[in-house]
Parts: C-alpha cells; structure tokens; sequence
C-alpha cells in the first residue's frame, strides 16, 4: 500500500478529492479502492462542462471483478477528464494519486463546507486499516 | 470455517488476494489477474486445484456402473489413462456435476469432481455404488496443481524423472500417465486443463504439493489465481458449474449436447428425461457473445432478444480480446438483435461461435 499524500480529502467511498486552487479541486478514487477492485477495465467519465453534486454518482469505474460508482467527493462543474485513462485504465492501478486522476471539478460556493466534511488522511487511514479487520 | 489446500500458506507467502471459493479459502490474484491471464496465454502459469475432489471407483462392474451414472459414454475409452469429460444428470436430465474421468484399468477408474458440488456428487455417487458392487474412494489426500501454457509441457517435463520423461512428453491430449517428480515422489500426470491452452493438471500426494509448486515456480511457471482461471476458461469456450448449468439446466440447454452419447442400448441416469425434451423442442439455448461497446458482460444482466428474453451467465473482459465475452441463455433460436441492459443503458451484442480464442489467438 503506497503511502496516503497529505494534501488528500477522502470520503468514507474511497474517492479522493485534492485543491490545487481557488477553482480547481481534483478527483481520483484511492489506492486501496483500486486494489480492492482489482485490474480496472474501463472507466466512464463525466463530460467537461457537466454539473456534479457532492455524494451523487457522477462516474463508473469497472474492473476485472465488478463496476463501481464514483461518488462526487464535492459540487461543481466538470472542466477536465483525464482522456487518458480511456486507452490505459490501468493508470489508476499503478498509480491511483498521481497519473490515474479521474477528473477536475471548479468547486462551487457551498464546496467549501463539503470539503471540510471529507476524511483527512489520518482519518481515511485509520478507516481503511478498520475495514481490513 | 472455510477449508484450506495444503497449499495455502504458500499462496499466503506470495501475497495473494484470498477469497471463499465454495467453501474452500483460495487465491484470486497474486497481484494482477490480467499479468496471470497473460502469462498463462505466452508462457505457462499455475493454478492451485486441490479443492477439486479425486474419487477412485474400484470394482470389476466399475465400467458398467459409469455406464449408468454418466452422459458421456465411457466406451469411448479404451486404452489405460484415457479420460472424458462428461456430465453426471439426475433423472429431470438437469446436471449434477460436470467431471474427468480416467480410465486406468477395467477394475479401476478416477473421477475429478467440483469443489463446491464435492458432499452432493460424493452422497449421489455412493447410492448407486453398490449395486454394480463398487468402492467409492474419496483422495482427500491427493493435491492437484494444473500447469498451463504453451511452455508449460516443456517446463513440467523438465522436473520428472529422467526414464519417464519421454513417456509424458508422448501423451496425448486427455490421456494420463504415472511418473516420478523431484525428489521421486508420485506423479499421475494428465494432459488435460481449464484454459484452452495445452498442459498438465498433476495430481501429486499432499506431502509433496509444496515442494513441486515450489519446482514449478523455480522452473519459470507463475502463480495463478482463480480470476484468471475463470477468464481463461471462458475465452476457451468451457462452462463452469452453477454459472452455466445447475441441477435444473440440461446439457441441451447449456451447450453440452457434444458430451451426450445416446448410444444403443445404454440407460443412463437423465436420458429418458433429455430424449423426451429433445423430441418437444428445447426451449432454450446457450450462446456465445461478444460486446463491442465499452463495458463488461456480468452474470445476471437481462439479455433482450426480439421474443422473450435471456441472460448472461457467465460474463468477463477479455484480456486477450480486450473487450467483454459472455455465454448467456436465451429463448431457442433467438440469434438476432440481441441486446443487453447494462445500468439501464441497452448495448447490441453479437452471436459468436465460440472457443472465443484458440491457441492463444482470438477465433471470434
């Protein structure tokens, strides 16, 4: 298990959620969700310019065992996908933080307390380490 | 409790993902289900089967008692260490179990039973013993390990005792032999395999599973776990049982009609029951699909057809196809414009014949 960076929010659904502005907030699902999952397939993405809501299903992830919904970790619009990840789903198992982000949301006003909400990586940590008992 | 192979720690050891398999606690992956699926289709892998239940029939009617209790004809074989897949039915002609038989002499025979199906096929086979007065004995002490690959005879062969090599290396395919492996401990050596690729499945004494596993490994053969067995028997073509076909599915149903032998004069358990249904029509069929669309066939998905509908039973994503294969079962005759619901969203699929890939290259 690779380590958790610091600057993550998690939900308790294991999607991550990282700022890197005032307008830019981006989403992956973690590494312990991908190594659940197993070998990813493919992956449905939102379209840039779509509306998510924080806690709705706003994408697909499906691997070799099963398809898993993604949870919006905060509201906003959509105004990047990593196209990527359409040829080499498989991105996100190698590297679930990095290269294998999912997409980027520009965050709306409420985002803030939605943020706020989220697991910090001690807490998402300790969540994980109580699932695997 | 789940059960546990003698092999288990070993898995353990090599970090596999464990799961519950029909009871027994088994290894899904050691890593990447895709890699072992891969390795199996270019190299040679290797898969734990010592869930699966051996039971040696002994007694001078054995021939005559599997006669009665299989589908398949067993008078199709004839030489020592032949073997034949066939289905056990019960009297509705729904399948109790599908199964390896060996012959090894006119006296004795071997069956390789499911793990999952072990208590029930065990309870069934035993009723019936006695009146052609045979022993049923189950090897709870034997492992198997199957090796699998385009390389995976030469590296097996390479671990046997020099003076029975060359006899192993002449098998033909469903034809087993008895050798010595490292160390001279006992082999009973099978051409036979789940994945469509040639190889061994090799039954060897419990005592001795680890260090043969162990030579395999050293001899460049990976560990492979059930997600790529699964993935690689159905790019093969071959069916699972209680995905495929339970008790309440026949072989016509289930795309077993080519391991039925109706032959003259043999009054085996399920045939009165399969003749009548062939003669009133068989209501449904078992096909093979291919999904050209991005997503993944998954067992229980409705498959819509133009009358009636059907649905999938067993459903991957392909790694040597790069897209999904199925079998599902559908109203008989329902070939075109099928389609199926997937979250709501409904996708065209295509009839294929199947082996979906053969010999390590995709047939459909």
């Amino acid at each position: 298990m690779s380590e958790i960076p610091g600057d993550l929010k998690f939900r308790k659904s294991h999607e991550w959620a990282r700022v890197e502005d005032a307008d830019q907030v981006r989403i992956g699902i973690s590494d312990h969700a991908q190594a659940q999952l197993g070998d990813l397939v493919y992956v449905e993405l939102p379209n840039v310019g779509d509306r998510i809501e924080a806690g709705n299903a706003c994408a697909v992830v499906e691997s070799v065992k099963a398809a898993s919904d993604v949870y919006a970790p905060v509201s906003g619009e959509v105004v990047a996908v990593n196209e990527a990840l359409a040829d080499k789903p498989e991105t996100i198992n190698e590297d679930a933080y990095g290269d294998g982000w999912l997409f980027v949301v520009k965050p709306d006003a409420e985002a803030k307390d939605e943020l706020e909400e989220l697991l910090d990586p001690d807490a998402y940590a300790e969540l994980i380490e109580n699932e695997e008992h | 409790m789940t059960k546990q192979t003698i092999l288990n720690t070993t898995h353990r050891a090599a970090g596999a993902k464990m799961v519950d398999f029909g009871g027994w606690d088994m290894p899904l992956h050691y890593g990447s289900q895709l890699e072992e699926h891969h390795a199996v289709r270019r190299d040679a892998g290797m898969f734990d089967v010592s869930h699966m239940t051996v039971v040696d029939l002994h007694g001078a009617h054995t021939r005559e008692f599997l006669r009665h209790l299989l589908a398949n004809s067993v008078d199709k074989l004839k030489a020592p260490g032949k073997a034949l897949y066939s289905c056990m039915l019960n009297e509705r002609g729904g399948v109790i179990d599908d199964l390896i038989v060996y012959f090894l002499g006119e006296d004795f025979f071997r069956v390789v039973v499911n793990a999952a199906t072990r208590d029930k096929d065990l309870a069934w086979i035993r009723k019936q013993a006695p009146a052609f007065d045979v022993s049923v004995t189950e090897r709870a002490e034997l492992a198997m390990i199957a090796v699998q690959g385009p390389n995976a005879r030469t590296k097996a062969l390479g671990l046997l005792h020099a003076d029975d090599r060359g006899r192993i290396e002449k098998l033909g395919k469903f034809v087993a032999g008895e050798a010595r492996g490292p160390g001279d401990m006992p082999l009973f050596v099978a051409r036979t395999g789940y994945t469509g690729e040639d190889g061994f499945e090799i039954i060897v004494p419990e005592t001795d599973a680890v260090a043969l596993w162990n030579a395999l490994a050293a001899a460049g053969v990976a560990p492979a776990g059930l997600g790529a067995r699964d993935t690689l028997r159905l790019e093969a073509g071959m069916n699972l049982y209680g995905q495929d076909m339970d008790e309440d599915i026949t072989p016509w149903e289930a795309g077993l009609a080519w391991t039925v032998s109706l032959d003259a004069g043999r009054d085996f358990v399920g045939r009165s029951a399969l003749e009548k249904q062939k003669e009133g029509g068989v209501p449904r069929e078992l096909v093979g699909l291919v999904l050209e669309d991005k997503g993944v066939l998954r067992h229980g998905q409705r498959v819509l057809a133009v009358v009636g509908e059907g649905e999938i039973l067993s459903g991957i994503f392909s790694p040597t196809l790069g897209k999904s294969i199925a079998f599902a079962r559908v109203p008989a005759g329902a070939r075109d414009n099928l389609r199926v619901d997937i979250r709501g969203r409904e996708l065209p699929l295509r009839v294929v014949k199947y082996p979906f890939v053969r010999d390590g290259k995709p047939v459909s």
